[in-house]
């Protein structure tokens, strides 16, 4: 029986699912499984990278492996990347922020004290404001609560949203495009009016109310139904794509797709 | 007429230096950094630096032993290790001023320095925090578009380090592996560069002309080179060798326990370059650190 890991990264590939063609990048296990699910299934014109400098045509196994086991068709180095990839919004990146809001705007800065002196310094901004100004982007939030879907602003905007008072006159924001927020209970996306999120479906045994309670801010009852189990292929695909099992360790204690009732 | 002999020791490239600088720093992370060099500034009595740098542990270990007055970022991390935990230390503590940046927005600022402008536009910045935490201005095309952008400053440096394979006496250089990052640009940034390289030869011409290719920048952007063999270490030299796992894993370590950067400085940065690549266990050891994989 699939797990809920497996359920997420079948709703990842479904958040990838184009015609175009362009990078897709996953940062962690899940959405990176979840690209490579994508490009090997529905959407070939997916590009992706081994996490270094080269693009493969195959997406490279997660865990251990011998270094030149990766199969080279094209190079991306980080000293493109901005040209090629970013800034010709030649690519769709799924992160993991350590907080969102309703805006959709993201930090990965810091948490609570001042900019002088955070009172938790993360990893800062990376590449996440040239993301959200350039290039569609998703979301994979591994534990859905408040804490990280924040009732008010994010402590540091990290990377734009579609917030209005943050918007100067003049600015282009027009490729700010903010795809699905896949979750452990379930997946939302910004189709709301002003691009509210919106609750979209929900993993087997999820309610709404349960999202809601778990989230900061208001959320629109959009659910079309539950959230696609994977099919036996994709299983298979995702297993070749983890040899390892690393998927079994994101979410805690690995549960099962379908809640059992208990 | 000059010999273009450009050799000079580490310290001898440190004594270039001068408190107060503005410093950049090659490499990406836990990558490809000039590792030797900095080591030479922690030796030295240099202070109130500021510090340009995708960072690693080249901005921690500066950090920790308070050579920072500044520094401008995108991130810093040792990537297995997300959060460098001496750079956190020092930020919580609120002991560095900052510049917070994206990645991009990073390396335009290099190149409106190295072609010697006040600016370059972007759109990158915009709708987040950094503009105004930052003191960024904004700038409006001039054309009938008149979009407004942000201009991102010229990132000026009075001095760049970085570290490669292979560089000749004149300052040819040969950076080798999968990616070279924004070195090139920290080179064209700076008014003085210089290049640490795992081995050093007479004349680039003659001993590796059939990688011409990996000449990363010209020798004009080059002022003094020097050797240092495992000179990157404990971060990663594609294809030479990868990051010092285990040894990243005693740094982070240290800044919980003991917490305090004097009583370990010693066994990070060691007296010499010679007693540091001796504790780690020579270039033996760290040749044979395996390229990490993602």
């Amino acid at each position: 029986m699939a797990t809920l890991a497996e359920l997420c990264i079948a709703a990842v590939a479904e958040a990838f699912r184009t015609d175009r063609e362009l990078v897709g990048t996953g940062i962690g296990p899940v959405p990176r499984l979840g690209v490579g699910l994508a490009k090997l299934t529905h959407s070939p014109g997916l590009m992706m990278t081994d996490g270094e400098a080269f693009l493969v045509e195959q997406p490279v196994p997660l865990g251990p492996r011998g270094y030149d086991d990766r199969k080279p068709a094209g190079y991306l180095p980080f000293s493109r990347f901005f040209d090629s990839a970013v800034w010709s919004g030649r690519r769709h990146a799924m992160v993991t922020p350590t907080q969102v809001d309703r805006f959709g705007q993201t930090n990965l800065s810091a948490l609570g004290g001042t900019h002088a002196q955070p009172k938790t310094q993360m990893l800062g901004a990376r590449g996440f404001p040239g993301n959200g100004i350039y290039h569609a982007n998703s979301m994979f939030i591994p534990a859905h609560g408040p804490r990280v879907f924040v009732a008010g602003e994010v402590d540091r905007v990290s990377s734009p949203g579609y917030n209005p008072a943050r918007r100067i006159a003049g600015g282009n924001y027009s490729a700010i495009d903010l795809k699905r927020i896949v979750t452990n209970l379930c997946v939302m996306d910004f189709g709301g009016p002003d691009h509210a999120v919106r609750v979209v479906s929900l993993h087997p045994g999820v309610n709404f109310a349960e999202v809601d309670a778990a989230t900061g801010f208001p959320l629109i009852d959009a659910v079309a139904g539950e959230t696609a189990l994977p099919t036996e292929e994709q299983l298979a695909i995702i297993a070749s794509l983890d040899p390892h099992g690393i998927r079994h360790t994101v979410l805690a204690e690995n549960p099962p797709a379908i809640r059992s009732a208990s | 007429m000059s010999t273009l002999d450009k050799r000079m020791s580490p310290a001898e490239i440190v004594g270039q230096l001068r408190s107060g600088m503005t410093i950049g720093i090659g490499g990406w992370g836990p990558r490809r950094k000039p590792m030797a060099l900095v080591r030479e500034i922690l030796r030295s009595d240099l202070e109130d630096l500021t510090i340009v740098s995708y960072g690693g542990p080249d901005v921690g270990m500066l950090c920790a032993a308070g050579k920072v007055k500044k520094l401008v970022f995108a991130f810093v991390s040792l990537d297995a290790i997300p959060l460098e935990p001496w750079f956190r230390k020092a930020r919580e503590a609120g002991a560095i001023e900052v510049l917070e940046l994206d990645e991009g927005m990073f390396q335009w600022g290099l190149k409106a320095a190295a072609f010697q402008l006040p600016f370059l536009p972007t759109r990158v910045g915009l709708g987040t925090d950094l503009v105004e935490l930052g003191g960024l201005k904004t700038v409006q095309s001039p054309y009938d578009d008149g979009e407004v952008m942000v201009a991102m400053p010229a990132l000026k440096l009075d001095a760049a380090l970085i570290h490669v394979q292979r560089c000749d006496h004149r300052g040819n250089v040969q950076a080798l592996g999968p990616d070279t990052y924004y070195d090139e640009w920290f080179a064209k940034a700076a008014t003085q560069c210089f290049v640490s390289a795992e081995e050093l030869v007479p004349a680039m011409e003659d001993a590796y002309p059939e990688d011409a290719r990996a000449n990363l920048f010209e020798r004009c952007f080059v002022t003094g080179v020097t050797e240092a063999k495992g000179g990157a270490h404990p971060t990663s030299l594609p294809p030479d060798y990868g990051w010092d796992m285990g040894w990243f894993k005693k740094y982070a370590a240290a800044a919980k326990d003991p917490g305090d950067w004097a009583s370990v400085a010693a066994q990070f940065v060691g007296a010499s370059e010679a007693e540091y690549l001796a504790s780690v266990g020579g270039m033996e050891a760290v040749g044979a650190l395996p390229l990490p994989v993602f």
